[in-house]
């Protein structure tokens, strides 16, 4: 057991290790991911303020939640989003090089996650002080901080969000083991994931059905979930639902992942040296 | 004149094999125009929700709704252009220079830059200029006033300059990668970057829009990429917009002399990699 921990522990620090050797690459992506925020913030108040009328809302968003809104989807998807998981497992699985996993005495999912793991705590202590920054420039965005419950909810939602975002891509990945080239597959994943995990948009602003519809789909859980439960706009009964569904979806995916890599070894052949 | 022959004849080659290319894998072709139709269609959803509930982006600020989408197409089109001739290409460039590739070429008996910067024509990217040109022609019809002939060559003009400001952000990015080592950023800031050219620039506006405003049209000019042949597509009349076309053509003449530069100091600068 010891070994077993000391092991993926060793991967941890190897992964830390060489995130960090490309520094500067590395910062200037962090930083820049702030920029679309910036012309979200002018776009949706030219959008308020180009409203008739007095009170101005949209589907229960005021100007300063919709901004509040998308700060907090940027936090979501700095837990869940896996830049190029699935396609690094298709093109191992395409050019042979997952057989060094088969070799070693280690498991490739435990291998991958730890190595996640380490690209997202290095993330998160590049990361902490722009967001710190962002979020303390836009504090008069926010009502102020909710209450325990739900900060707790919050970042059990957004830990959530990181497994799930994690198996989902991985389960992608490994449709690799079937089809050899996935990159349109992974463009149009990419591109539902981007619309139905609600960073495009809230979804509650769609006309019925849509925002019952977006709400069943696992996607929600990647953004709009652990947005809409710091801002409190799911509350009580719903949140303890919304949890429950969202421990299911990642249950579901880790055995769907795990599932595929069994299957998918049984297919797969090896050419070359 | 001969030295330009030779090179549209080298273009018309590298866009030749671009397509043969591109029909030997046909599905994947199809299924790449589709995929970037879908971010198209992702976006008129979004901005259909933003019209259900308002009529004008700003206030008074004369961005109603068919003047956006006229706007949003321009965008599309210069956007599929860039992508078409020089995106995949810039990319492969950092590649290039990474792996110690770029030998190979800087032996060839043609200039570095062009060589570079055209090999691949990304015929998919049509899919998305017919796209804009689509909604462009709708919204056209929907407003009041048909452009005349001046303001289509007028707009033809300024597509072209904002391509042109795009494709020097590119390449001076690219060519980055020689001081950087590596460039895994280049699309992503690139895509940041050109965020703030997706609207109109009057959304700019207090403390802070006014600043990025200034350094968005001044600095690095992507505000006017988009903004000024929309504005003289759907609002020729407005004062502003003479001394706006005027310092276009200033900032596109002045970022292809500035990327140029940058170029050649990064082929100074750049040593080989690979043998």
């Amino acid at each position: 057991m010891f070994a077993r921990v000391n092991l993926y522990y060793t991967v941890l620090r190897i992964s830390i290790a060489e995130r960090l050797v490309y520094r500067v690459d590395f910062a200037l992506g962090t930083l820049m991911r702030f920029l679309p925020i910036v012309t979200q913030i002018f776009l949706w108040d030219a959008v308020f303020q180009g409203m008739s009328g007095g009170i101005k809302t949209i589907a229960g968003y005021n100007n300063h939640e919709m901004i509040a809104y998308y700060l907090l989807t940027m936090v979501g998807r700095a837990f869940s989003s896996m830049p190029g998981l699935a396609s690094s497992i298709a093109r191992d699985i395409r050019d042979g090089t997952i057989k060094k996993y088969l070799l070693q005495p280690i498991d490739m999912l435990s291998f991958i996650l730890m190595s996640r793991l380490a690209h997202k705590l290095v993330y998160y202590a590049v990361a902490v002080f722009p967001f710190a920054l962002v979020f303390w420039l836009c504090r008069d965005f926010f009502k102020g901080w909710p209450d325990a419950g739900t900060i707790l909810a919050f970042i059990a939602s957004l830990l959530m969000s990181f497994l799930l975002g994690f198996f989902m891509e991985a389960t992608l990945g490994m449709i690799g083991f079937w089809f050899l080239e996935v990159s349109s597959l992974l463009f149009v994943y990419m591109l539902v994931s981007f619309f139905f995990s609600g960073q495009m948009f809230p979804p509650d602003i769609m006309p019925y059905p849509w925002p019952q519809v977006l709400k069943i789909i696992p996607l929600q859980y990647l953004a709009y979930f652990p947005t809409a439960v710091f801002l409190q706009k799911v509350t009580g009964a719903e949140l303890a639902w919304g949890l429950a569904a969202e421990a299911f979806w990642v249950v579901f995916f880790f055995f769907s992942a795990r599932t595929m890599f069994h299957y998918g070894l049984k297919r797969y052949s090896a050419y070359g040296g | 004149m001969s030295n330009i022959t030779t090179y549209w004849r080298v273009f018309r080659t590298f866009a030749r094999n671009s397509l043969i290319r591109d029909m030997t894998f046909r599905s994947n072709f199809i299924i790449d125009s589709i995929s970037s139709l879908a971010w198209v269609f992702l976006n008129v959803v979004l901005y259909l929700q933003v019209f259900r509930f308002t009529n004008s982006i700003g206030d008074h600020t004369g961005w109603g709704r068919y003047e956006f989408y006229a706007f949003f197409s321009t965008g599309l089109i210069v956007n599929a252009l860039a992508q078409m001739f020089f995106m995949t290409n810039i990319d492969e460039f950092t590649d290039l220079i990474r792996t110690g590739g770029l030998d190979f070429l800087l032996l060839k008996p043609i200039d570095t830059q062009f060589m570079i910067s055209l090999r691949r024509i990304e015929w998919s990217s049509l899919s998305n200029l017919a796209a804009g040109i689509i909604v462009l022609v709708y919204s056209m019809t929907r407003l009041p006033h048909l452009p005349g002939m001046g303001q289509c060559v007028l707009y033809g003009v300024y597509l072209i300059c904002g391509v042109a400001i795009y494709y020097s952000l590119m390449i001076t990015l690219g060519a980055s990668t020689v001081w950087m080592g590596r460039n895994l950023t280049l699309y992503d800031f690139w895509f940041y970057i050109t965020t703030f050219s997706r609207y109109p620039m009057e959304i700019y506006t207090g403390q802070l829009g006014r600043p990025l405003r200034f350094a968005f049209t001044f600095i690095i000019p992507v505000l006017i990429v988009v903004n000024i042949p929309a504005r003289l597509m759907v609002r020729p009349l407005e004062s502003q917009n003479g001394w706006l076309a005027g310092f276009a053509l200033l900032a596109t003449a002045a970022s292809v002399a500035a990327s140029r530069w940058v170029f050649l100091k990064a082929l100074a600068g750049y040593r080989s990699a690979s043998s």
